[in-house]
């Protein structure tokens, strides 16, 4: 991204929290899950912005609150400047049109008793105004050539295509109504890796094609990395950093990144030796009682007094380069590279 | 994993390999049909030695694993050929009640998923303390010790109080800790990891990755580590034997692989993965699908998807050549492999 060119999705201080109640009869809330906790960040034209984080930091939360799937807690998220959060009805079902998803599972995402042609066509059950109904066959026929499989296999079943397939049988789907904007969760983990690479080319080219903006959420850094254009780093439901892809992986600063960039093998044998692994204690904390001040403290070895007492904002820090980053020491170092 | 110790430079104890599987043939009995999924492997590990075992789901990998341990489920599984050498004994050959002598004392494993892999309804102290019951006929108190000891020796924080926890109180991380704890609860001498960190977190990988070695470290095990993740394999490996379509494609040891496969599909494989250190432009992608094992292509099983591909592979299963000493391939066109001249 030279230019930043318009902004599709703007998401402000998006918070997500799950009740915990107690008792059968009179159920009384007793905490909350913090899934997700003030997030903000913009989305622009033709861009991909990758999520990365552990299990359970709150990233697939925040694909369902951007598709609208669950409803906020409090926050925004603005859609071509609309609150798809506060949307209902026609409004709502008008919105999504423009932001769809791909799911992690390309196994159990599609319906075993549906034709790929009913899967892919499905979206036009829902918004008949996109493509007259004469013409949806053949358009769904143009999408599978798109994603790379043969228009011939229309009335195949799920179970006739192998993993790889059936991840672009997804794609099509979230491609029929022309969104601006696709949600991609975990598009790859589930494929083998000589199967990711076809995936994630086609990805990129269909970008290309079609001007869209993803948002790409993944636990594999390396993925991320050569998909991305910005990067956002959560734990426990913060974005601890935000930046360009060399940003945070060339000049990480908040500690986690450091921590995460470090952990990662590098598929080179050469110079294992020298390579320093920061290597974290433990297990994150429970979202449910997450630490006071900053979420990382607990596992930070740059933890100090100031961590517990104030939380640190995601904003541009003196040692830590032109991206912001939620860290009181943040300081830019790389950790990936061995020289 | 910085220190070189003098005896793991390659031979064991007994004058070469602890462990050997040789040109090992396993098929399964199928309504659909007979599934060749292991086609004749052939490999071995030494004392405090690493061999990676590589590949993609439906390469073999795993069903090798399961017959060196003698959990194969047999039907629909059926050993048709070869044979495994634990110090010169086929175990193929041994009767079940030895068997099971081998089976934790001599060889043991570690699996992927530590939650399906531990019974969920007896504490994890109790089932560590299993192998001391039933292996050494050790008394319950006495057992449930030992388990503690190794629950600290995996660094289980607060092992004395968690020894009566069930398996679904524990993180996934600590999960496979405790299931390392019952693998080397006897002091194999050789471990067996399947994917061992396939289903965890990045940092919590490391983490484990870290212990395995140390464990490794301390007792001179061989270890035996499955996996699909080409970035594990190049920090802990020793040597790697790469398996397509339930065959060894190629072997060697780790610095030479990375720096100059000899096998197309190695090749294939090291330019298609995305690296965090790099940001790379289009990735490049093998085409087509892994085998069917139901219906494998004739010849070599790997030429619908290679750009190295010639008449005779199609016809002529290639041969495991011997490049040098400690390497082969199973490429009829090797040696341009290793030039790098593709047509």
């Amino acid at each position: 991204m030279a230019t930043p060119s318009e902004v599709v999705l703007e998401v402000r201080d998006l918070v997500k929290h799950f009740p915990l109640t107690q008792g059968i009869l009179y159920k009384r809330q007793i905490g909350a899950i913090k899934a997700v906790d003030g997030i903000s960040f913009d989305l622009h034209r033709g861009e991909t912005l990758g999520i990365v984080g552990e299990s359970g930091c709150g990233k697939s939360t925040l694909a369902k609150l951007l598709m609208a799937l669950e409803r906020p807690t409090s926050g925004k998220v603005l859609v071509g400047g609309k609150d798809i959060a506060a949307a209902r009805g026609s409004e709502l079902k008008h919105m999504r049109r423009n932001i769809q998803m791909v799911m992690q599972d390309p196994y159990t995402s599609l319906n075993p008793r549906m034709t790929v042609g009913d899967i892919v066509g499905e979206p036009y059950e829902i918004h008949s105004e996109v493509v007259p109904k004469g013409d949806r066959r053949k358009r769904v026929q143009e999408l599978l050539e798109v994603v790379g499989l043969n228009p011939d296999h229309i009335n195949r079943y799920p179970h006739q295509f192998s993993g790889g397939q059936r991840q672009r049988i997804g794609i099509a789907r979230g491609l029929a109504l022309q969104p601006e904007i696709i949600i991609c969760d975990e598009p790859v983990s589930a494929l083998d890796v000589s199967i990711q690479a076809q995936v994630m080319n086609l990805l990129d080219g269909l970008q290309k094609e079609f001007n869209l903006a993803y948002i790409f959420i993944a636990h594999d850094l390396s993925v991320v990395r050569h998909i991305s254009d910005r990067v956002g780093v959560m734990y426990l439901g913060k974005m601890v950093e935000l930046g360009k892809d060399t940003e945070i992986y060339d000049r990480p600063s908040h500690p986690y990144t450091q921590a995460l960039l470090s952990a990662v093998p590098v598929p080179d044998p050469d110079g294992r030796e020298q390579r320093e692994r920061i290597i974290l204690q433990g297990d994150p904390p429970s979202p449910a009682n997450p630490p006071s001040g900053c979420r990382f403290r607990t596992r930070c070895w740059k933890a100090q007094d100031i961590c517990a007492e104030q939380e640190p904002l995601l904003e541009i820090r003196d040692k830590a380069g032109d991206h912001p980053s939620a860290c009181h020491f943040a300081e830019a170092a790389d950790v990936v590279h061995v020289n | 994993m910085i220190e070189v110790l003098p005896e793991s430079a390659g031979s064991g104890t007994h004058g070469g390999a602890l462990l050997e599987v040789d040109d090992l043939h396993v098929e399964f009995r199928t309504r659909a049909g007979v599934a060749k999924a292991v086609n004749g492997v052939t490999y071995s590990v030494s004392a405090g030695e690493t061999l990676a075992v590589l590949g993609e789901s439906g390469s073999g990998k795993s069903v090798t694993a399961q017959t060196i341990m003698g959990i194969l489920d047999m039907p629909p599984g059926k050993i048709t050929g070869g044979e495994i050498r634990f110090r010169g004994t086929d175990l193929l050959k041994l009767p079940e009640d030895e068997r099971r002598k081998v089976r934790g004392e001599g060889i043991s494993m570690i699996f992927q998923d530590a939650l399906s892999a531990l019974n969920p309804v007896f504490p994890v102290g109790w089932q560590i303390a299993e192998m001391f019951r039933i292996h050494r006929g050790a008394s319950r108190a006495d057992a449930k010790k030992k388990a503690i000891e190794l629950m600290d020796r995996v660094r289980i924080p607060a092992a004395k109080e968690r020894v009566s926890d069930y398996p679904h109180q524990f993180s996934g991380g600590m999960r496979q800790r405790i299931m390392i704890a019952m693998a080397i609860a006897l002091d194999p001498e050789v471990l067996i990891a399947d994917e061992p960190t396939t289903a965890l977190d990045v940092t919590v990988q490391a983490q484990i990755m870290e212990l395995l070695a140390e464990l490794q470290r301390d007792s001179n095990m061989g270890l035996i580590l499955i996996t699909h993740d080409l970035g594990v394999v190049a920090d802990v490996a020793d040597k790697i034997a790469v398996m397509y379509g339930g065959r060894i494609v190629e072997n060697a040891p780790v610095h030479d692989l990375y720096r100059n496969p000899a096998h197309p599909y190695t090749k294939g494989l090291l330019e298609s993965i995305p690296r965090v250190d790099l940001k790379g432009q289009e990735l490049y992608a093998i085409k087509g699908m892994p085998p069917n094992l139901l219906d494998m292509p004739s010849g070599c099983a790997f030429h619908p998807r290679c750009p190295y591909r010639q008449e005779t592979c199609t016809t002529d299963v290639p041969p495991l050549h011997t490049i040098s000493g400690t390497r082969g391939s199973a490429c009829h066109f090797w040696r341009e492999v290793l030039d790098g001249d593709a047509q």
